[in-house]
């Protein structure tokens, strides 16, 4: 795969924050909430993120929206080094890249009607006439499936899915390249959620969107995205096409994840994987692999040696030393 | 077959809204078994969380319950709040979603595990501190001696659950009711947490209801299901059977738009419009039919009782006795 055609790549990401501890917080101890991280989005094309609590997913997803500054690395946003701009240069490049959150209970201003909030970004990168305004967030509404009716409601007003499509109308207000998913569904029940996985998957495909889609789930992942990368404290321990990843699993924690899933058939005997204990703080991060206290085949050697991401065919990658030996779609390996 | 432990009659709560009695909780009725896990599964507004609080009596102000809860051959809805005190936590107990709502922040874990016990058993301080430190290991807590000190901040989402299970089980009950006991967890850790639940149950052959908007938890973790749609139970069905043959056009198409891993790139097939508002529910029709798929004339003019659908039951005039049933309604 060519760099050129990739939309936006990030290059070793890293973010740290400051731990405080006693009175005085002079700690110099930091925590790494995203380490050394690198993946790419291709023009169109869905990357999905995936991880638990602690694992650096959504705080990948800011550093890239510059929502955060990352402590090192490099971004390329369109061909453009992201993080050397700012001022007005960045305010003028942001209508490309947009965010759409997972609680838009919270994302939208409750103050604010539906139309207002859609019209706002219109207004503040000035992209359409006075005259215009008005016609265009009817047509981003309808674009959404909102009747021109909704523009003069308030957020209150609305349910929960239609409130996430006002922040999607938003969202695409400005004509973006590029849109960063956090958790867009999370907060929805699953008939909705699958109204609103439908509407993303629409307008990318009407409007050749490119996405980072961030979730805890999966299946979700799954269903929307082209690849996808799983992360784990921090960072990505296996990325590769989606359907490949999650039909036969590289990385032990890939694997766990996956069994935590709905089966289609319940009693089709695929193998579970339930993992000991919690993810670990990512302020004291296990020694070597730092899967390794929760991983049902660590050996000796995962306890001293960090794993690098290791390639493996058909544009995979994996952390890990025994890659693909717990397999739950097999349905062999060791039984737990 | 033995006595159920539990036995849900027509039991229906109806709050005031707008003007007008609504039923939140319409007319619902199971059997709940030892041992076995009764999994009540819907989407937001269906009633399941107000029906678990309604068998521990734990309803609004001013919500009118009606029906009956039969549990060792009395009906707990005619119990005293005294007796209630007995039976909440003695025979039944329940855990929330949200177990740091409900931990006392300033007491230890082992305080309030030994304030239940002394609650229900009469046994000396001592004693109960014994029983405490057995209970977190029976929840497989680790270093329970050193956790009957800990405070519940200090505790992870998933420690934090264990020690809601083991304060649960401090009043020795038969029944457990678990509302999304797991929601609020990662999903690693809440298979682990569903893997203790299952545990319990089988060493102290616990009941379990299980309460959830999760069918992955419904499907690995339960006997039988309860589907509720708009304060009704519209499926009735043994777990397995459920996922394998859904029969309530509701249970189907929830089924169809959940997420599946290796299901292809096809788009999910979401169900059209919302779940009615409790105010403006319809009555005296089937309240899924304005969403449904499968709906012809009957819908609109009258509500289905439940009809045996399979080995369960469905709330869908699709199943009356002689009617063509869904598969050969959808060739024609």
């Amino acid at each position: 795969m060519s760099e050129t055609d990739e939309l936006l790549r990030a290059e070793e990401i890293t973010k740290t924050y400051p731990i405080r501890r006693g009175v005085f917080g002079t700690s110099a101890k930091r925590l790494k909430a995203v380490d050394a991280v690198t993946f790419g989005v291709r023009r169109g094309e869905t990357l999905g993120l995936v991880g638990e609590s602690g694992s650096g997913k959504t705080t990948s997803g800011r550093l890239v929206a510059r929502l955060e500054e990352p402590d090192s690395g490099r971004i390329l946003f369109d061909g453009e080094d992201w993080l050397a701009l700012s001022g007005k240069a960045l305010r003028r490049r942001r209508r490309d890249l947009q965010v759409i959150f997972q609680d838009p209970q919270t994302s939208l201003n409750p103050r604010m009607t539906a139309g207002d909030q859609v019209a706002e970004p219109l207004r503040v990168q000035r992209i359409v006439p006075r005259r215009g305004l008005r016609a265009r967030v009817e047509e981003l509404l309808a674009e959404v499936g909102l009747g021109a009716e909704a523009a003069s409601r308030l957020p209150s007003e609305f349910s929960g899915g239609q409130r996430q499509r006002i922040a999607i109308a938003r969202a695409l207000a400005t004509r973006p390249k590029f849109v960063i998913c956090d958790e867009p569904v999370s907060s929805l029940d699953v008939s909705v959620a699958a109204q609103v996985l439908n509407l993303l998957l629409e307008l990318r495909e009407k409007k050749g969107l490119s996405y980072l889609f961030i979730s805890h789930d999966l299946a979700t992942v799954e269903r929307i995205s082209d690849r996808i990368a799983v992360m784990y404290l921090g960072r990505i321990v296996e990325e590769g096409p989606a359907r490949e990843v999650t039909s036969h699993p590289l990385h032990p924690y890939t694997a766990a994840l996956l069994s935590a899933v709905p089966d289609a058939d319940p009693s089709s005997g695929r193998l579970r994987v339930i993992l000991p204990g919690e993810p670990p703080s990512p302020a004291e991060p296990p020694s070597g692999c730092a899967f390794h206290p929760r991983c049902p085949i660590a050996r000796p050697r995962c306890r001293e040696e960090t794993p690098p991401l290791f390639p493996f065919p058909a544009g995979r990658s994996a952390a890990c030393f025994f890659p693909g030996e717990l397999d739950p779609g097999r349905g062999e390996g060791p039984r737990l | 077959m033995n006595e159920p432990l539990l036995a849900v009659r027509d039991l229906t709560v109806e709050l005031f809204l707008h003007g007008g009695w609504r039923p939140a909780v319409h007319g619902v009725g199971f059997d709940l078994r030892e041992g076995e896990t009764l999994a009540v599964v819907g989407e937001t507004g269906c009633g399941k969380t107000l029906l678990g609080l309604a068998l521990l009596q734990l309803v609004p102000e001013g919500a009118r319950v009606a029906g009956s809860v039969v549990s060792r051959g009395r009906d707990l809805l005619g119990l005293t709040e005294s007796q209630w005190r007995e039976v909440r936590g003695g025979e039944i107990a329940m855990v929330f979603q949200e177990p740091a709502a409900a931990l006392d922040p300033v007491q230890t874990i082992g305080s309030q595990i030994v304030e239940g016990v002394r609650r229900h058993r009469a046994v000396s301080p001592r004693e109960a501190r014994e029983i405490a430190r057995g209970l977190l290991a029976e929840v497989s807590f680790p270093a329970p001696e050193r956790g009957l000190e800990e405070y519940p901040h200090r505790l992870s989402g998933g420690l934090k659950q264990r020690a809601f299970l083991a304060i649960a089980l401090a009043g020795n009950p038969a029944i457990l009711i678990a509302d999304e006991p797991t929601t609020a967890l990662d999903a690693t850790v809440s298979a682990d947490v569903l893997e203790l639940v299952d545990r319990l149950r089988r060493d102290r052959g616990l009941a379990v209801i299980l309460i959830t908007h999760d069918l992955a938890a419904v499907a690995r973790h339960s006997d039988r299901t309860l589907v509720l749609y708009a304060g009704r139970v519209v499926e009735e069905a043994a777990t397995a059977d459920l996922f394998r043959s859904p029969r309530h056009p509701y249970t189907r198409a929830l089924l169809e738009c959940l997420p599946r891993i290796g299901a292809g790139p096809a788009r999910l097939r979401p169900i059209p419009g919302l779940v009615p508002d409790l105010a403006f529910r319809p009555s005296g029709v089937c309240a899924f039919a304005p969403r449904c798929p499968d709906r012809f004339s009957p819908c609109e003019v009258s509500e289905p009782p439940l009809f045996p659908a399979g080995a369960g039951v469905a709330r869908c005039f699709l199943y009356e006795r002689g009617a063509a049933g869904p598969e050969t309604r959808r060739t024609t």
